[in-house]
């Protein structure tokens, strides 16, 4: 290698080193602040790390607030609606991609159309569906309305997936024996889990990361889900930057966890499609 | 197996008729190849068979049973494709084994069957591996695995060899013939390639438009095409043809051709006098370097060698035509030269493209 060559990989490591210490610095900093004792918070002025730390926050938020009912709310409201969207996008994706109906275009169009509306203006008239039927301040109220506003763009990522699987392979099945729905199954299903996976993550971080409507139909903290949570740490006179950080980084676990899992499977899902085979 | 019966198929699209009701039977262990340039409707009529097309009318039987209505699972039938459609995820023993384990066959038989097409299909250290992990070639040997391990009604290829290169196109195409002659199954073949058409069929299907234009033998269409089309795609170098006016005169004819020039036929054809007709004759019929009354004199405009012979371009007047032959004397050959048209070769056909 010559130097200028050497050069340039050093320069190139370089700037990618920049960018990611800049994406993560944020949460570097959540980090740091979760295991500053309160009484070097606001003394110490700003340092990288604190002269001291403790977990002394990470053990008010478990056990003297209600975080945990927030945490577990939230990965029931995640949860659930990542499942149920996946489930309902990958048949609607399927149908969109393979079959020809009457009113294709129209359903695509209307999907279209919801995706067009800031959400702010939708939760008067959501929260006046909701709160006749009983399902404001109750989880499967969000869940309802996570689905809703998650099965469109998750029909076309789905479809998109299923594009790119050829026809042949279920005809084949089809003649190999298989009904239309077995072929999906067995054949369709099985090559499109870069996309299942890559449909779940984007609508398990969607849900979990939600305040909006979460804040709107919520109202007890038995119902509600951690980004509302994190409200609770903001009384009138004060944060408690401290506890929220903790809550915050306990938040992430699940999340991190999630994408670990499946992240075999996004790196696959999201250059699907770029080459052929 | 068993023998397929197509009466007066029809296939439209919307408003756009495909196929034209199409009449075939295909008997017991017959192998038939559709041939036609790409959309004539032979892959649709194909896939009307195996049901993976709707009928829009006629009756498909297979085994004298009606199965427009049936699903293609409910066929028995097998088939090879284009892209040879084998399952990713699956290793070569799981693709053929496929369906055989929907049909809930029990595993020592799977077991047994599946071995036993490994070897005539000589893919039994390639069991365990996934398809991206084959060539080309195998991956067709696998497709072809997979359809005969079940022992269907009939075997349905659609255009099984077309991604294969020229040389693997040749060993295949052969193994798919050797394959039929052990088998002895019901075969419907669908390719554009006229040479696989020839050596394959026991008997050919020419469509264009939507129609069939000729049923028969390979050497019947070679031989004796039924109309214009099927003279021209059968045959590589395809036939020469000549546009002009039949002239009779007693007990034999003149040809004239457009652009002036008059060929002496020896007798007479089933043409009225002074009718528009085309006049056909192959290219290792033309006689280059004739001597007697009846030559031409043609130019010479390019001289392709093959290798196994050579392909002469000439010029008769304004109209260009070819002549093949195995004689390397005319590979240097360029000027002027005689050529003859022998009679007993020649096939006319009337101003609506059929043969007389």
């Amino acid at each position: 290698m010559t130097g200028k060559r050497i050069l340039s990989v050093v320069a190139h490591r370089l700037a990618i080193l920049a960018y990611v210490a800049f994406a993560l610095f944020p949460l570097y900093w959540l980090l740091k602040v979760s295991v500053t004792p309160n009484k070097l918070l606001y003394s110490e002025g700003i340092r990288m790390w604190p002269s001291q730390t403790s977990f002394e926050h990470f053990e008010f938020v478990l056990k003297h607030s209600d975080f945990p009912v927030f945490f577990k709310n939230s990965l029931i409201v995640s949860g659930s609606t990542a499942i149920i969207v996946t489930v309902l996008a990958s048949l609607a994706g399927y149908a969109m991609s393979r079959f020809n109906f009457r009113g294709k275009y129209w359903i695509v169009t209307l999907m279209l159309l919801t995706q067009m509306f800031p959400l702010v203006m939708l939760v008067a008239p959501i929260f006046k569906i909701l709160s006749p039927l009983g399902l404001t301040n109750s989880l499967t109220g969000l869940v309802i309305v996570y689905t809703a506003f998650n099965v469109p763009f998750a029909t076309f990522l789905m479809q998109s997936f299923f594009d790119g699987i050829p026809k042949d392979l279920e005809e084949a099945a089809m003649i190999d024996g298989a009904t239309q729905f077995v072929a999906f199954r067995q054949i369709i299903l099985p090559l499109t889990l870069p996309g299942i996976a890559a449909t779940l993550g984007f609508v398990f971080t969607a849900a979990w990361s939600e305040l909006l409507f979460s804040l709107m139909l919520i109202s007890g903290n038995d119902a509600a889900t951690f980004p509302v949570g994190l409200l609770s740490f903001v009384s009138k006179f004060s944060v408690d930057f401290g506890q929220m950080m903790a809550a915050g980084v306990l938040a992430l676990i699940p999340a991190c966890l999630f994408f670990l899992l499946i992240q075999r499977y996004l790196v696959q899902g999201l250059t699907a499609g770029a080459v052929k085979g | 197996m068993a023998s397929i019966d197509i009466s007066n198929i029809r296939k439209s699209y919307g408003i756009h008729p495909v196929l034209h009701g199409i009449d075939l039977e295909i008997k017991d262990g017959e192998f038939v190849v559709l041939v036609g340039p790409s959309g004539c409707g032979k892959s649709t009529l194909l896939r009307m068979i195996a049901g993976l097309e709707a009928v829009t009318d006629g009756e498909i039987r297979i085994a004298g049973k009606r199965v427009n209505d049936l699903a293609p699972k409910d066929r028995d039938i097998a088939m090879v494709f284009q892209s040879y459609a084998l399952y990713p995820h699956m290793s070569v023993a799981k693709n053929m084994s496929y369906s055989l384990r929907l049909r809930k066959t029990a595993k020592e038989k799977i077991a047994s069957v599946v071995a036993s097409a490994a070897g005539k299909l000589g893919l039994d250290p390639l069991m365990e591996r996934r398809p991206k992990a084959l060539s080309g070639g195998q991956r067709q040997r696998v497709a072809m695995g997979r359809a005969i391990v079940r022992e269907p009604k009939a075997f349905l290829f659609d255009e099984p060899l077309s991604n294969l290169d020229a040389r693997l196109r040749e060993q295949m195409r052969a193994e798919i013939k050797k394959l039929h002659q052990d088998l002895g199954a019901t075969s419907i073949y669908v390719t554009h390639d006229q040479i696989e058409a020839m050596t394959l069929a026991d008997r050919i299907v020419a469509m264009h438009g939507g129609i069939i234009q000729q049923v028969g033998s390979p050497l019947e269409l070679y031989d004796n095409p039924a109309n214009l089309f099927v003279a021209g795609f059968i045959g590589s170098p395809g036939m020469n043809f000549f546009e002009g006016r039949y002239m009779a005169s007693g007990e034999t004819a003149n040809f004239a051709l457009t652009g002036g020039m008059a060929l002496p036929l020896g007798g007479t054809a089933n043409l009225a006098d002074g009718s528009r007709a085309t006049l056909g004759i192959r290219p290792e019929h033309v006689a280059l370097g004739a001597e007697g009354l009846d030559v031409l004199k043609a130019t010479v405009d390019l001289v392709e060698p093959t290798g196994f012979g050579i392909i002469v371009h000439l010029k008769l007047g304004p109209v260009a035509f070819k002549a093949f032959t195995l004689d390397r004397r005319f590979l240097g050959m360029h000027g002027e030269v005689n050529v003859r048209l022998p009679v007993g070769n020649l096939h006319f056909f009337d101003e609506a493209g059929r043969k007389v």
